[in-house]
C-alpha cells in the first residue's frame, strides 16, 4: 500500500490549496491559477537554479506556518520561497506586494529601449504583458537609456542587448541544455551584459532554444527577423521523426508558408520539450511536418486575435425577436438626402475629399 | 583609557614576525584550546562572550557557529571575510597588516571549534601587499607547528588558503564571497539555504569577519564571561573603529564601547577634534551604508540620552533618529561638507558595485546616482527629491542581498535628516554651484519631548 503523503496546506490570496512540501509558493500559485500565480520574468520551472533575480515575483507572507505563524518582514521571492504547512500568502490582495511590483516594472522598463513596434518579440512578450498589468502610462526616468556594443550572434540568432532583462534564463540553457557553457554574464550592475564571446561558439544542436525562453526580445530568431507580425500567424502544432530531439513544434504559418518554427509552451509560456536546431532553423516547409491541429492560445493573448479556434459564436437572435420575419430595409437614406451630394463623384477629386467638396 | 585587546601588541616592534608575536604570549589560545578544550566547549565560550559580528550586521557569532549543520562524512569550511570594501571601513587591513599572527591565531582556534581543516582568508583583491604578509605569516605558523597535520598531538589537521578578490564590494556579502572563492561569476546566492547548511561546494560554512576571528583569541584567553563584562549590554568586549574625515587625528581606534560619541570625536586620545576649530555637521558612525546623522542627532538621541559608541545606543531612535554601528568605518564632516555632493559620491560608488542580478538594485542605484548629479549641479527639480524617496523606497528590502538596502539607506537618511539642504540646492541652482550650504540648523539642540 502506498504511504500517505503528507501534504501541506497552503492559503494564497484566501484560497487554500493542498500541495506536496518542497512546492513553491509560485508553483502552488500556479495550481490554482489565474489572477493568483505571480507573474515571473526569471523563474523558469525547466531550468534548475532560475528565478529569484527579477522580483516581480515578490508576495508577502502572512504567517509563515502553524507551526511559527509569525509573518515574514520582508516581501518574499515566491519562485525560491518553499511553501509551509498552513503558510498563509498574500499576492494581489497585498498593497505591499502591489506596490513593490510597480516599482520592479518601473525599474524593468527604465533602461529598456520599448521599441515594441520593431521587435519581433512584441505580441509574445512577458514584459508587455507585465507592463500592461502592472506598469504606469508613464516613466518618471528623464535620462538616456544605456546602449551596449552590438554582437553579431551568427545567421540564426539576433541579439538586442538593450533589451534585456539579465534574467539568466539563457545562461542557464546554455549552461544546462549543451554540453559546454557557452554564455555567461559579462560586467556588473547596469552595464552588465551577456556575451562571454557567445559569437565565438553558438554550434551546440540546442542553443537555438536560447531564444524560447527569453521573455523579451533580447534574444530572437534572426531566420524569422521583420518577416511577420506573431498575431498575423496561425500557430499549428505539427511533428516530425527527428533524431535529435521530440520534434514535437508549433509552426507558425501564414497561408501554407511557415515563418517560424517554436517549441511548444505552456500556459505559463514555457517550453514543454526542448527543440534542436535543425527542426527550428533548417525545417521550413510545410512538407517536413506532420500537421496535428491548431495551437490553444490564451484568449488573453494578442496571437489570438483574429483566430477564432474554439470561438463560442453568439446565436442570431433578430429573427426569433421578430417572429421569423427576416429584417427588411426600409429606406436608403442616401435615396432621399442630399446632404452628402451624391453628385459629386469622388474619383474626379484630387487627393482625399474635403467639406468643401461638398459645399 | 580603554581596555584593548586587539591592538594592545600591535605596536610592540616587529610583531609581525613570528618570533615576537610568540615571545608577546601570542599562540596561548591555541595551546588552551586545542589542548584543554574540546571544540564544543569552544563555542559555548564564544557564545558566552556575546561577541557580535564586527562585518556589520552584528549578528552573534556564537550562535552563527551553533547553527552550521554537522552531517557525518561532509567537510565544513570556515571562511574569513577579508574583503572590506565598505567606504570608510579600514579597520581589517590595520589588523592585517600589524598584526596578522593574531587572526591566524583566532583562525586556529575557530576552525577548531568548528571542525573546519582548511580555512579561506577571502581577502580583497586591492589588498594585495596583505596577501604577501598574510602568506608569510602563515609558513611560518606552519614551520613552528600551529598548522598542518595533527597539531600538537590534538589529532586536529588544518590549512589555511589566501585567496584575493578581484575587486568587486559585492564579494563581502557571504554568499557572493562563496561564488567568488568557488572561482564563478560573485553574484550573491538566493537564500535560503543558507551558509550554515550549503555553502562553499555545497558544503556547511561559517563567514566571519577579520576582526571577528581575532577577537576569539582574547575570549579563549580571558574566558567568556571575562570578556563579556567588558562594554555595556549586548555590546561586549572592544570594537575596532576606523575613524576618518575631518578629524584632526584619523586612524584605527579600540574602543570598549563605553564611550560617548562627542568624546571619541573630541578628545585628545581619539579623533582630536576637528581642524581649523570648524563645527561638526554631520557623521556616518559606521561605514558609507548606514544611515548619516546631523550633529544635532549624533550627541544626544531624541530621547536626550547621551549617545554611545556601541549597538544598541548608536541604532537608538530606529532609522528615524538613529542610525547603526555597523563595520565601524567611522566618518566625519564638518560644516564645509555638503550632504548632496557626499551622498552623491555614496551613490555613485553602489551603482558601480552593483552586481546587476536583481532588477531593482541594478537600475534603481543608477537612476538614484543621475538624479543626484542632477541636483548636486543645479538641474534638479523639487519633484526629484521626492522622486529619489520612492525610488529608495522601492530598493529597499526588494533585492536578493543587503547591497539593495545598502544602497537606499544613505539616500534615505540623507533625505530625511537634510532634506532643507537637497532643497536649497533646487532652489539656489546658481549659489549652489558657488558656495555650501554651510552649517545651518543641524547642530542646534533639538526639543527633547517630555516624558510622563
Amino acid at each position: 500500500m502506498a504511504e500517505e503523503k503528507k501534504l501541506f496546506k497552503v492559503t494564497i490570496d484566501n484560497i487554500t490549496i493542498d500541495v506536496e512540501p518542497g512546492t513553491s509558493i509560485l508553483n502552488a500559485a500556479r495550481m490554482i491559477g489565474g489572477d493568483v500565480a505571480p507573474p515571473a520574468m526569471c523563474y523558469y520551472s525547466k531550468l534548475k537554479g532560475s528565478g529569484g533575480k527579477c522580483r516581480t515575483c515578490l508576495v508577502e507572507v502572512a504567517a509563515g506556518s502553524t507551526a511559527d505563524p509569525r509573518p515574514m518582514p520582508k516581501l518574499v521571492a515566491s519562485c525560491r520561497t518553499n511553501v509551509m504547512d498552513g503558510m498563509i500568502v498574500k499576492n494581489i490582495t497585498s498593497e505591499r506586494v502591489i506596490d513593490a511590483r510597480n516599482g520592479v516594472v518601473e525599474f524593468l522598463l527604465l533602461n529598456h529601449p520599448l521599441d515594441c513596434p520593431i521587435c519581433d518579440q512584441a505580441g509574445e512578450c512577458h514584459l508587455q504583458d507585465l507592463s500592461y498589468d502592472h506598469g504606469k502610462e508613464g516613466t518618471r526616468y528623464e535620462f538616456g537609456r544605456r546602449t551596449f556594443e552590438k554582437h553579431d550572434l551568427g545567421p540564426y540568432i539576433q541579439l538586442h542587448m538593450t533589451r534585456c532583462i539579465l534574467c539568466y534564463r539563457c545562461v542557464f540553457t546554455a549552461d544546462q541544455l549543451t554540453n559546454k557553457r557557452v554564455h555567461g554574464v559579462l560586467d556588473r550592475g547596469d552595464h552588465a551584459e551577456i556575451a562571454t564571446y557567445i559569437e565565438k561558439s553558438l554550434d551546440n544542436d540546442f542553443i537555438g532554444n536560447v531564444i524560447d525562453v527569453c521573455p523579451v526580445g533580447a534574444l530572437t530568431d534572426k531566420t524569422f527577423r521583420f518577416k511577420n507580425r506573431v498575431w498575423f500567424l496561425k500557430p499549428v502544432d505539427a511533428h516530425r521523426d527527428c533524431p535529435k530531439c521530440s520534434g514535437k513544434v508549433t509552426l507558425w504559418n501564414r497561408g501554407d508558408e511557415v515563418f517560424r518554427v517554436t517549441a511548444r509552451k505552456d500556459q505559463w509560456g514555457e517550453v514543454n520539450d526542448w527543440i534542436c536546431n535543425e527542426c527550428r532553423f533548417e525545417k521550413k516547409a510545410t512538407s517536413d511536418w506532420v500537421i496535428e491541429g491548431p495551437t490553444q492560445v490564451s484568449r488573453q493573448s494578442v496571437i489570438s486575435q483574429g483566430h477564432y479556434v474554439g470561438l463560442h459564436k453568439p446565436k442570431e437572435t433578430l429573427v426569433e425577436v421578430l417572429d421569423g420575419q427576416k429584417p427588411r430595409l426600409l429606406m436608403d437614406i442616401h435615396d432621399v438626402s442630399e446632404v452628402n451630394k451624391p453628385t459629386v463623384d469622388l474619383s474626379k477629386i484630387a487627393g482625399p475629399a474635403h467639406s468643401d467638396d461638398f459645399k | 583609557m580603554g581596555r584593548k585587546l586587539l591592538l594592545e601588541k600591535a605596536h610592540v616592534e616587529g610583531i609581525r614576525t613570528y618570533e615576537v608575536y610568540r615571545r608577546e604570549g601570542g599562540y596561548a589560545s591555541v595551546e588552551k584550546a586545542l589542548k584543554t578544550m574540546s571544540p564544543d566547549q569552544v563555542t559555548e565560550e564564544v557564545k558566552k562572550s556575546g561577541l557580535r559580528g564586527r562585518g556589520g550586521a552584528g549578528f552573534p557569532a556564537g550562535m552563527k557557529w551553533s547553527f552550521l549543520a554537522k552531517p557525518e562524512g561532509v567537510p565544513r569550511y570556515l571562511v574569513c571575510n577579508a574583503d572590506e570594501s565598505e567606504p570608510g571601513t579600514f579597520k581589517d587591513r590595520y589588523l592585517m597588516e600589524f598584526i596578522p599572527h593574531l587572526l591566524i591565531e583566532g583562525l586556529i582556534v575557530a576552525s577548531y571549534a568548528l571542525g573546519s581543516n582548511r580555512t579561506y582568508i577571502y581577502i580583497r583583491g586591492e589588498y594585495a601587499w596583505i596577501v604577501d604578509i598574510l602568506e608569510t605569516a602563515i609558513a611560518e605558523a606552519n614551520a613552528n607547528g600551529w598548522l598542518g597535520k595533527n597539531i600538537f598531538g590534538s589529532g586536529f589537521d588544518l590549512q589555511i588558503y589566501v585567496q584575493r578578490g578581484a575587486g568587486a564590494y559585492i564579494c563581502g556579502e557571504e554568499t557572493a564571497l562563496i561564488e567568488s572563492l568557488e572561482g564563478k561569476r560573485g553574484n550573491p546566492r538566493i537564500k535560503p539555504p543558507f551558509p550554515a547548511v550549503k555553502g562553499v561546494w555545497d558544503c556547511p560554512t561559517v563567514v566571519n569577519n577579520v576582526e571577528t576571528l581575532a577577537a576569539v583569541v582574547p575570549i579563549i584567553n580571558l574566558g567568556g564571561e571575562e570578556y563579556a563584562k567588558i562594554g555595556v549590554g549586548k555590546s561586549t568586549g572592544t570594537k575596532l573603529i576606523s575613524a576618518c574625515g575631518n578629524i584632526n587625528k584619523p586612524g584605527v581606534y579600540e574602543i570598549d564601547m563605553t564611550i560617548s560619541v562627542e568624546e571619541f570625536i573630541y578628545s585628545d586620545e581619539y579623533c582630536g577634534g576637528i581642524p581649523n576649530g570648524k563645527r561638526l555637521k554631520a557623521c556616518i558612525p559606521g561605514g558609507s551604508s548606514v544611515p548619516i546623522l546631523p550633529a544635532n542627532l549624533l550627541f544626544k538621541t531624541a530621547k536626550g540620552d547621551t549617545r554611545i559608541m556601541n549597538y544598541e545606543s548608536l541604532s537608538d531612535g530606529g532609522f528615524a533618529t538613529g542610525t547603526m554601528m555597523g563595520s565601524g568605518g567611522f566618518i566625519v564632516l564638518d560644516e564645509d561638507q555638503c550632504v548632496v555632493r557626499h551622498t552623491l559620491t555614496l551613490a555613485r560608488f553602489y551603482r558601480h558595485e552593483s552586481c546587476g542580478q536583481c532588477s531593482p538594485c541594478r537600475e534603481g542605484t543608477g537612476w538614484m546616482e543621475k538624479i543626484l548629479k542632477n541636483i548636486e549641479t543645479g538641474k534638479g527639480k523639487m519633484s526629484d527629491i521626492d522622486l529619489l524617496w520612492d525610488i529608495q523606497r522601492k530598493i529597499e528590502g526588494n533585492t536578493i542581498c543587503p547591497l539593495g538596502d545598502a544602497a537606499a539607506w544613505p539616500v534615505a537618511a540623507a533625505l530625511r535628516h537634510f532634506r532643507d539642504e537637497f532643497e536649497w540646492h533646487v532652489l539656489n541652482p546658481v549659489e549652489s554651484q558657488q558656495r555650501n550650504f554651510g552649517l545651518a540648523h543641524y547642530a542646534d539642540p533639538r526639543p527633547v519631548p517630555a516624558t510622563a
